[in-house]
């Protein structure tokens, strides 16, 4: 990932690609929960975007910081605390940081989600962003720890978290709105855990250069 | 004074809880409302829930009543972005949002210390509509 210019150039892919997926982000939410996900987390990477220009000279650490700060206070639902919590955690790791080493990555994918957990109570296997966010970090780390370039680990981080979306469709939600469904919410793809992969898939692209 | 933050996804659930609680206070109290996003939609906005607190604050705490889902996790944020000793003395009432926040209105009203004004606001999970 390496320096805040090119971390600052895959944060504006972020936002292209959650903003092009708003209406399909928004779909899944329909059945199982407020209908929302697309069109908050649209909001909240389009406030992102814009600051973007503003912040050429900015440390890694502050451009992290400024994400979560975007989506904490313009999202709006449960998604704005989560992933403003994940960008948060991101930035305390590179706090004084000039570059975006490998261990890095898998300190801020680790940090990251045990932040979503944490700020979420919540853990694998109930239908939240988790279920894309942790195999997908575990799948980064032992990519990176074997060697894999960086691309390649983000490319196979991105297989893992969409094989943790499918997986979402078979479980019962048991937080948020959706888990007032109980059993309803089977069959359904949870919106959080394809969000993450959506982020997840467009790093990887961008570091292999698509 | 204990302060009170009324966060809510609705601005004006917020807005009209807080009417409510300064009816009660006749001013003593400083109940701020926290409610919807900075774009006035159906949210809720942890930068504007801190805000709320500092303004609450005058030194002896801050009670802050939530509603539904992020309002917790949003909350959670906004005490994260407090200062030390502020943080220190915010604490979320596991309370009903309407019937938590007057009465702990009228306990903190009394001058009542923060865990007191909780103590009193949580008791009315047990209030009865019917008896």
């Amino acid at each position: 990932m390496g320096s805040a210019q090119s971390l600052k150039r895959i944060i504006d892919a972020i936002g292209d690609a959650i903003i092009e997926n708003k209406e399909y982000l928004t779909d899944l939410d329909r059945p199982i929960g407020d209908s929302d996900h697309g069109f908050n987390m649209a909001k909240g990477f389009s406030v992102v975007k814009q600051k973007l220009p503003d912040m050429d000279n900015e440390s890694v650490e502050n451009l992290l910081k400024t994400v979560a700060m975007a989506l904490i206070s313009t999202v709006g639902g449960a998604s704005g605390p989560l992933y403003g919590t994940a960008f948060l955690q991101a930035s305390k790791v590179m706090k004084g940081k000039d570059e975006i080493g490998r261990e890095d990555v898998v300190a801020i994918f680790e940090e990251a989600t045990q932040g979503v957990a944490k700020r979420g109570k919540s853990h694998q296997g109930e239908k939240t962003m988790l279920d894309a966010l942790i195999p997908a970090t575990e799948t980064l780390k032992a990519e990176i720890a074997a060697g894999a370039p960086l691309a390649e680990a983000f490319e196979k981080a991105a297989q893992s978290a969409l094989e943790g979306v499918e997986y979402t469709k078979t479980i019962i939600a048991t937080k948020g709105r959706a888990s007032y469904l109980g059993e309803r919410s089977i069959g359904h793809q949870d919106p959080g855990a394809t969000s993450s992969y959506i982020i997840i898939d467009t790093v990887a692209k961008a570091l292999s250069g698509g | 004074m204990v302060g009170i933050v009324i966060v809510s996804h609705s601005d004006k659930i917020a807005q009209g809880t807080v009417e409510l609680c300064e009816q009660m206070s006749q001013g003593l109290v400083k109940v701020i409302p926290a409610g919807g996003t900075s774009d006035n939609d159906i949210g809720t906005d942890a930068t504007k829930i801190e805000k709320a607190i500092v303004q609450a604050d005058s030194g002896e705490g801050v009670l802050v009543f939530v509603d539904l889902g992020s309002a917790m996790m949003s909350t959670d944020v906004a005490f994260e972005l407090l200062n030390g000793e502020l943080r220190k003395r915010v604490v979320i009432a596991d309370a009903p949002l309407v019937e938590g926040s007057v009465v702990a209105t009228v306990q903190a009203s009394m001058g009542s210390d923060l865990e007191t004004v909780r103590a009193t606001a949580e008791e009315s999970r047990e209030m009865s509509k019917l008896e």
